[in-house]
This record gives C-alpha cells, sequence and structure tokens, in this order.
C-alpha cells in the first residue's frame, strides 16, 4: 500500500496487544503485585483499547463509504500452500495474521472495549475483597485479547484463533473459584458444550477451504461468485449448518444452550461480560461476517430463524419461574441470543447486529447491577429473600430499572428500537415466527418486571443479619452502571426507525458489510408489509409489553399470593418447566453417560486388555519361559551333572563297602586273596605237571 | 649218645602245621578281641617255624632253624610293638575290641 | 621207632588242642596260658626234631618272654568289661568257611603229593652239635641277616617304648 493510513487505522493490531501485554504481566509477575497496581494496569489497558478503537472508529467514518475497509498484516502465520479445491481449481492455503476494520467490527470492538472497560472497573469494587485478585484480571485481559482478536480478524482461522481463546477463558473464569465442586463442574460443562459446537465449525472452515479455496472473509464473496453456485446449493448449505453449529454452542442456542445458565458460577462481572455482552454474541458476529454464504443457502436461514425463535420462547419460559436471580438474567440472555440469531436468520443481519449492541449495554447493566444487589445483600441470591429494596440501594434500582424498561422494549429505549426492528424484518419473512417472537416478547417483559418487583418492592423478605449490612455499593461500581443506564436509554437512537422520522444511521452504516440477499430471495420474500404496517407493529408489541408489565404486577405486587396457587395448580407442568424440563438429564442419559461409559470400557480394555494381556501377560509369559528355563536348568542341565556324579557314586559303593576300618575284614580279604592265588597256582602246576 | 633216630615221613609235620596255621587264621579273623588276634598271630609265626624246622631235618641243612631263629626274633619285635600300640589305643579308647578300631575309614 | 611217633602225636594232640582252645576261650589269660601250653607243644616238636637250640631259645624267648609281654599287656588293660561282651565279630561263619577253604586247598596239595617227600639217602647227623652248627651258619653265612635283625630289635625296642609310654 503506497497510501499511508491514519494513525489509528494502521494501529488496529494493537487494540487486542494492550490487554494481551498486561495480561502477560500478570502471568509472570502479577502475584507480587499490590491490587490497585493491578487495576490501574488491566483497567488501563482496557481503557487504551478503547481509546485506539475510538480513533480507529472515527478515521474510518472518514473514509468514503465504499472504502471503509483497513487491514493490517502482521506476519504470515500459515504461508501459502498450494492445493486442488473440490471444484478443481488450484488454490493457495494461506492465513495470514491479518487485521480488518470495517464498520462491523469497528461496531464489534467498540462494545467490547467499551462495556469491557467498564465491567473492569466495575470489578475492581466487585473483586476488591476476593483472592485471585491478579488471576482474575489476567484472565479477564486474556479474554479481552482473545474476543479482540475474534472481531479483528481478515480470516476464518485467526476468527478461529480468537473463538478458542474466549473459549477457554470463558472456562478459567466460570471455574474461577475452583475449589467449589459447582464452580469447576460449570466451567468444565461450558468447555466441552463449546467443543461440540467448534467441531461443527471447524469442518465448515475445512469445507469452506475445499470448496471456495480461500477462507479470507474478502475473497469469500468473489468465490462464491466465481463459482456460480445455484441458490440452495447443497454443498453451500452444509458450509453454513455447520457454522452455525459452532453458533448454537458459543451462543448457547438449543440444543447447546445448556452451559449458560450453569456459568453463572463465576464471579458476577464475567457474567457480564462474557456471558452477556460479548463472548455469546460471537456466534452472531460469526454469522454475519459469513453472510455471503448464509445468503446463498435459503434452507440454512430459516433453520437459524426457526432455532433462534424457538430457543427464546423455550429459554424465556424457563425465566419465569427461577427463583436465583443470575439465573433469570442467564435464561434471559439465552432469549435475547435468539432474537439475534432470528434476525440473521430472516435476512435482517444488521437488525440482528443491532440488537447486539443493545443488548450489550442492558443485559451488561442487568448483570452488574445484580451483582450490586447480591453485594447489597451479602452474598443472597434468591429473589424469594429479597424485597423492599428500592429505598436502600437507590442507585442500584434506578439504574436496574432503566435496563429493565430496556429489556421488555419500551419505546425509545435501547431494546424497543432494535427488538422492534427483529419483529418487523420477522413479519415480512413469516408470520409464525413473528408470532413466536412476538409472545415471548410479551413474556420477557414479564418475568423482567417480576424480578424488579420480587428484588425491589412488595415485602421484605430478607433474612434479619442481612438486613443490617444492606448497603449501597461503592463508586467503582455504581459509576459503571450510571453509564451503562444512559447507553441503555440512548443506544437505540443511532438507528431511529425511518418511519418515525428517523434515517436508520446504524443500518446503513453496517450495510456494506453484509451480503446482498439473492435475486430469487428477494422475490420470494412475502409481501406481508402490506398486511400489517410498521406503526401497527410497533404499537402490538407495546400493547403486549405493557400487558406484561401489568401481570407480573398484579401476581407480585398485588396478590402476592397467586403465583403460589398458580404453581400448584399447574403441579407437574410448573415442576417440569422449574426443572428447566429435564434436559441436562436428558443429555446426560443419552450423551454424557454414554461418553463416560465409552470412557469406563475403554479405561477395562486398557486394564484387562493392554494391561493384563499385553503388560501382565507379557510378565506372565516371560515368568512362563523363566520356569520353563528353570526346569531345564534344573533336571535337564543339573540333571545331566548329577547323573555323572550318581555313577561315580553307584560305582563307588562297593568300594566304599570294602573299606570299613576294620582290620579283621581286609585279613579276610587277604584270605580270600590267597585262596585265589592259590587255586590259580594249583591250576598252573596241575597243567605243567600234566 | 645215641644214632641218629629216623625221620618220620614229614608229612605229618606238615599237616600239623597246616592245622595250626589254619588255627591261628581262623582266630585272627575271628575273634574280637585284639590281644588275641596277636596271639594267634604268634600261633602262625610258630606253624611256620614247625614247617621250617621239619624240612631242615629232611634235608639235614641247618638253614631251615637258621630262618626260624630269625622268624622268632622278628615276632619277639613284633609282638613289642603291637602291643605298644594296643596299649597306646586303649588308653585313648578305653577299648581293645577289632571292631569299635575303624576310625581309619573313607 | 614208636617212640617217635608216640612223641609226636603226644606233642601234636597237645599242640592242636591248646591252640583251639586258646582260639575260644572268654577269658584272655585262660587264652594266654593255652598259648604257653601249645608253644610248649611247639618245643617238643622242636625237640623230637632234634633241634636241641631251638627247643631252648623257644622256650625263653617265646614263653619266657613274648608270653609274659602277653601278660603283663593282659594286665593293663581291662579285662572284666571285654569279657562279658560278644567275642567274636560278625564275620565268623565267612571267616571260618574261607579259612577251612584255605586249609582244605593245602590240604589237597599235600594229598596229592603225600608219599613224595622222602629223605635223602645219607641222612647227615645234625643233632650232636646243633647248637654249634647253627653258630657257625648264622656268623658266616648269615651274618647280614644277623646284623639286621639286631637292628630290627632296637627299633622294635624303641618303638615300643615310645608307643606305650605315658605322656607327661
Amino acid at each position: 500500500m503506497n497510501v499511508q493510513l491514519p494513525f489509528f487505522l494502521d494501529r488496529i493490531w494493537l487494540i487486542p496487544m494492550f490487554p494481551l501485554i498486561t495480561a502477560a504481566a500478570m502471568f509472570f509477575f502479577g502475584r507480587r503485585l499490590k491490587n490497585n497496581v493491578v487495576s490501574m494496569l488491566c483497567a488501563g489497558s482496557v481503557f487504551l483499547s478503547f481509546v485506539f478503537a475510538v480513533g480507529a472508529f472515527f478515521q474510518l467514518l472518514g473514509l468514503p463509504v465504499g472504502e471503509r475497509v483497513a487491514s493490517k498484516i502482521l506476519f504470515d502465520w500459515i504461508p501459502a500452500i498450494p492445493y486442488h479445491t473440490l471444484g478443481g481449481r488450484l488454490a493457495n492455503f494461506v492465513a495470514p495474521w491479518g487485521f480488518q476494520l470495517d464498520p462491523l467490527s469497528s461496531v464489534m470492538i467498540l462494545i467490547v472495549t467499551g462495556v469491557g472497560f467498564l465491567i473492569h472497573v466495575y470489578a475492581t469494587g466487585y473483586m476488591a475483597h476476593e483472592g485471585g485478585y491478579y488471576r482474575f484480571f489476567g484472565y479477564l485481559n486474556l479474554f479481552m485479547f482473545s474476543m479482540l482478536m475474534l472481531v479483528l480478524a481478515n480470516n476464518l482461522l485467526v476468527l478461529f484463533v480468537g473463538w478458542e481463546g474466549v473459549g477457554t477463558c470463558s472456562y478459567l473464569l466460570i471455574g474461577f473459584y475452583f475449589h467449589k465442586k459447582s464452580a469447576s463442574d460449570a466451567g468444565k460443562k461450558a468447555f466441552i458444550v463449546n467443543r461440540i459446537g467448534d467441531a461443527g465449525f471447524l469442518l465448515g472452515i475445512f469445507m469452506t477451504s475445499a470448496l471456495l479455496g480461500t477462507v479470507t472473509f474478502n475473497d469469500i464473496g468473489p468465490a462464491l461468485a466465481a463459482g456460480h453456485f445455484a441458490w440452495g446449493d447443497p454443498r453451500i448449505t452444509a458450509i453454513a449448518l455447520l457454522f452455525f453449529v459452532g453458533a448454537t454452542g458459543k451462543s448457547a442456542q438449543i440444543p447447546l444452550y445448556i452451559w449458560l445458565p450453569d456459568a453463572m458460577e463465576g464471579p458476577t462481572p464475567v457474567s457480564a461480560l462474557i456471558h452477556a455482552a460479548t463472548m455469546v454474541t460471537a456466534g452472531v458476529y460469526m454469522v454475519t461476517r459469513t453472510s455471503a454464504i448464509y445468503q446463498l443457502a435459503p434452507t440454512a436461514m430459516a433453520v437459524v430463524a426457526t432455532i433462534g425463535a424457538a430457543t427464546a420462547l423455550f429459554a424465556a419460559s424457563m425465566g419465569v419461574v427461577q427463583n436465583d436471580i443470575k439465573k433469570v438474567l442467564a435464561y434471559s440472555t439465552v432469549s435475547q441470543l435468539g432474537y439475534m440469531f432470528l434476525a440473521c436468520g430472516v435476512g435482517a443481519f444488521t437488525a440482528g447486529i443491532f440488537h447486539l449492541m443493545t443488548h450489550a449495554f442492558f443485559k451488561g447493566l442487568l448483570f452488574l447491577a445484580a451483582g450490586s444487589v447480591i453485594h447489597a445483600m451479602s452474598g443472597e441470591q434468591d429473589m424469594q429473600k429479597m424485597g423492599a429494596l428500592s429505598k436502600k440501594i437507590p442507585v442500584t434500582y434506578w439504574t436496574m430499572l432503566i435496563a429493565t424498561l430496556a429489556i421488555a422494549g419500551i419505546f425509545s429505549f435501547a431494546g424497543f428500537m432494535s427488538k422492534d426492528l427483529i419483529l418487523g424484518k420477522a413479519y415480512e419473512h413469516d408470520a409464525l415466527l413473528w408470532a413466536i417472537g412476538y409472545f415471548t416478547a410479551g413474556m420477557t417483559a414479564f418475568y423482567m418486571f417480576r424480578l424488579i418487583f420480587l428484588t425491589f418492592h412488595g415485602q421484605s423478605r430478607v433474612d434479619h443479619e442481612v438486613e443490617h449490612h444492606i448497603h449501597e455499593s461503592p463508586k467503582s461500581m455504581l459509576i459503571p452502571l450510571v453509564i451503562l443506564a444512559a447507553l441503555s436509554i440512548i443506544g437505540g437512537w443511532v438507528s431511529w426507525p425511518e418511519i418515525l422520522g428517523g434515517n436508520s444511521r446504524f443500518v446503513h452504516f453496517l450495510e456494506p458489510v453484509i451480503a446482498m440477499p439473492h435475486e430469487a430471495r428477494v422475490e420470494t420474500a412475502t409481501g406481508a408489509s402490506s398486511r400489517l404496517g410498521e406503526i401497527q407493529l410497533m404499537i402490538l408489541s407495546e400493547g403486549l409489553v405493557v400487558l406484561g408489565i401489568a401481570f407480573a404486577w398484579y401476581l407480585y405486587i398485588k396478590r402476592t399470593d397467586l403465583p403460589k396457587k398458580i404453581a400448584t395448580s399447574l403441579g407437574g407442568f410448573y415442576r417440569t418447566v422449574y426443572n428447566k424440563y429435564y434436559v441436562d438429564q436428558i443429555y446426560d442419559a443419552m450423551f454424557v453417560n454414554r461418553a463416560k461409559d465409552l470412557g469406563l470400557a475403554l479405561g477395562a480394555f486398557d486394564r484387562n486388555v493392554i494391561d493384563g494381556a499385553g503388560v501382565n501377560g507379557a510378565g506372565w509369559l516371560t515368568r512362563a519361559v523363566a520356569r520353563l528355563s528353570m526346569w531345564w536348568d534344573t533336571w535337564i542341565v543339573d540333571g545331566s551333572v548329577r547323573l555323572g556324579a550318581r555313577i561315580v557314586w553307584l560305582f563307588s559303593y562297593p568300594v566304599r563297602m570294602i573299606q570299613d576300618g576294620l582290620v579283621q575284614s581286609y585279613m579276610l580279604l587277604v584270605v580270600i586273596g590267597l585262596i585265589g592265588f592259590l587255586a590259580y597256582y594249583w591250576h598252573i602246576v596241575h597243567q605243567a605237571v600234566r | 649218645m645215641g644214632a641218629p633216630t629216623t625221620m618220620i615221613a614229614p608229612d605229618y609235620y606238615l599237616l600239623l602245621s597246616l592245622a595250626l596255621f589254619t588255627i591261628g587264621v581262623i582266630g585272627v579273623l575271628t575273634r574280637r578281641n585284639v590281644i588275641i588276634v596277636l596271639m594267634s598271630i604268634e600261633l602262625i609265626l610258630n606253624a611256620v617255624n614247625i614247617n621250617l624246622m621239619a624240612f631242615s631235618r629232611m634235608w639235614g641243612s641247618v638253614d631251615g632253624q637258621v630262618f626260624a631263629i630269625f622268624v622268632i626274633t622278628d615276632a619277639a619285635a613284633e609282638a613289642a610293638v603291637g602291643l605298644g600300640i594296643i596299649l597306646a589305643f586303649f588308653r585313648n579308647r578305653e577299648t581293645v575290641l577289632a571292631d569299635e578300631m575303624d576310625m581309619l575309614k573313607w | 621207632m614208636a617212640l617217635n611217633y608216640i612223641l609226636f602225636a603226644f606233642f601234636a594232640v597237645m599242640a592242636i588242642g591248646s591252640s583251639i582252645l586258646m582260639v575260644t576261650r572268654r577269658n584272655i589269660i585262660h587264652s594266654a596260658v593255652f598259648l604257653i601250653g601249645a608253644l610248649l607243644a611247639t618245643a617238643g616238636i622242636f625237640l623230637q626234631l632234634q633241634a636241641e637250640f631251638l627247643f631252648v631259645v623257644q622256650i625263653i624267648l617265646y614263653v619266657g618272654g613274648i608270653m609274659v609281654l602277653f601278660v603283663f599287656v593282659i594286665m593293663l588293660v581291662n579285662l572284666d568289661v571285654s569279657m562279658r561282651l560278644v567275642q567274636f565279630n560278625r564275620q565268623k561263619w565267612v571267616a571260618g568257611v574261607l579259612a577251612l577253604v584255605l586249609g582244605a586247598q593245602v590240604l589237597f596239595a599235600l594229598w596229592v603229593g603225600r608219599g613224595e617227600l622222602r629223605l635223602p639217602a645219607p641222612a647227615v647227623d645234625v643233632s650232636p652239635r646243633n647248637t654249634e652248627a647253627i653258630g657257625q651258619a648264622l656268623f658266616q653265612h648269615y651274618m647280614l641277616p644277623f646284623e639286621i635283625a639286631s637292628i630290627l630289635l632296637l627299633v622294635a625296642m624303641i618303638g615300643a617304648v615310645v608307643m606305650a609310654k605315658r605322656r607327661v
């Protein structure tokens, strides 16, 4: 490149590097540092990344619309290896360690570094009295590095590096309190379930490389065009579905969502950052990045949309009956992620990213505020033991209320903008999907306000001892809450719907990055906008939301006895939902225990066959051969020696008999000899005479 | 002085000698008491002397008698040493039985 | 003539009888006495053969010397114990038979050659100067054996003394 890129655009590679350096510092000598030094270093590096991200963003805006791409390659990671694609073309397998800043990734880095920085600040207060302070921030910074690599990657392989990195950090941070068995189990579960998704993702990458001859994002579009793939080509569909498998793992959709509720074992800042604002959104980001592939695979998109909608409904139903404040938020996250995939599935990728951004604000805020509540309640997380806290922890209360209004989708709050956009696009595509999303929105409003009412309003059900210690959190925790609350209010205004007079700036900003839908798709889109206009849809959703809030107020403020009665009358159904539809148990029986059985079988094979026949068998064989050899040695070799000795002994026997030490027996022998001699002599003489 | 008498046939002397010799051999081989064994040996030597004397008379030569003198000398020496041995052995082992004098064996 | 035979018979019977008795007695002293008897009978045979010197030598030396020695030693060993024990050893039957076989062999030889031994015609008279004759033979022809015999006696004497003396 001849033209020197502007300062920040030239240095986008530093954005992930700052947290990496501090993570390394924590690794090498974090133990020796004091807490406040750790805080300064780690939060500071994230702030620095944020500054660079903001700078890069504005400099990107400075570029003309069609040229808003800035690339930076640090080094050749995988050098070019020539190979033949499935189609017979000669291609190069090459993956540089490359960074790419375009509208999509700029939005992502702003969210990641911005919300990430606020959460780092919050964590300095929240984790102040916990052990392993430097370790926590080391992991957190390592996560920031991985996530930023993921979103800044210019090819699938570097993205996958970040993908794996965030998974590892998630495991490390969920199991931060590793001496608690439930925490370490949750970490393992998260990582293992993630791995299943990753397998699908890897297969997708392999197929992409084999089919299209490239893994670089910018080259996928031209490769698809050059390959003249038909709309709905099964190979493309396969790639899209495989990528989506990876997304279900990382972004907790059906069927791989089960790790997210358990991940609440981690400290609350972790839940906020990783499982609300950033990591779980990696799946949505990845689907959007590869939108070119999805646009050619309508079946895959239908699958994405259906699963997204189903997950949204399914998770919301479980969120309604949970009593742990963080668990409610966890299911809410799964549900909102479902919305994002619903958006991508109906082709509204920008709406999905928009919701990703607003969700980062209000869900991050919700988790941080919940952490503040838990902090005030000396560690209590069960909402049944809370109540009437609104006056006691006002800042927490008001910020959480703002976030709840946002998530419920009250007009002009951040959530409304994005959710409305999604529902609108869904309606254009398929009325059933819209209906599911619509009903789920009502449930969302219901259970979120249930949370607010149970926690902050009504009668105080707080434990007596806990009540004495209720106090507002320190400033380090409150200031991020306030900032995020502000963002929850104004965050949606970047894309005010045109129909209400806005200019949808956000949507337009992202458009150049998203692939255009295939012509065939555009034609088959149901012109549903003719049936119900956007305004009508908005009014409908608002109505349902208000209904949900009112229902919650009725059940948890007015008639607090009712929830119990409804639960008992619904009996079995209630218990099923409360136990999360027993999905974990089903998975255990179907897969987990089968895998354990395989492990046991292999272990038994190893012990009995390999160790038994092989090792012990070899030992037994050696001993047997040794015994045989010993027998041979004893009986044959020694035997021949002893045989010789015995023969000698045998011959010596008569001689031994003769030599008895008695003179008279020797005399007897003399006489015998004499007799013999005389007989012989006589014989001779007789012969001579004769 | 009378005229020399005629000798009886020497055969009788030989028979006598044989008889004494046989008895002596029996005594040597059969008795447990070594003193009696020694005495039997003297008897054998005596039988030999009779034999020698008979033939000396037959041939009219005195050589046989000289030989007999040496035999007697020898018998005396041998009896003395033998009895000395018996005494020494008796002092050590308290026994004069040939059966119990079997140390020089394998 | 008849006196020859009678004398011979007498001494022969005495000799054989004494020797048989000697070999079979339990009491050693009795055996010794019977040996003396046998020796005396032998001396008589010598005399009957007109060997006067040896007759005397036999009595003085054999009976008076050797048998006295025997009796001394008999006194020194424990008679009483040995008298109560078994007198004949295990090989008595075999030994007896073999000795008789030996005797029979020689007897057979004698029998085959009976009557072959004749006195030569001129019976040289040896007896009148028997002692002189022995002395002459001894110191003329048999001087060397005589000296050797004396050395033998010396050695025997030393040996007997060494064997029998008490270790002090």
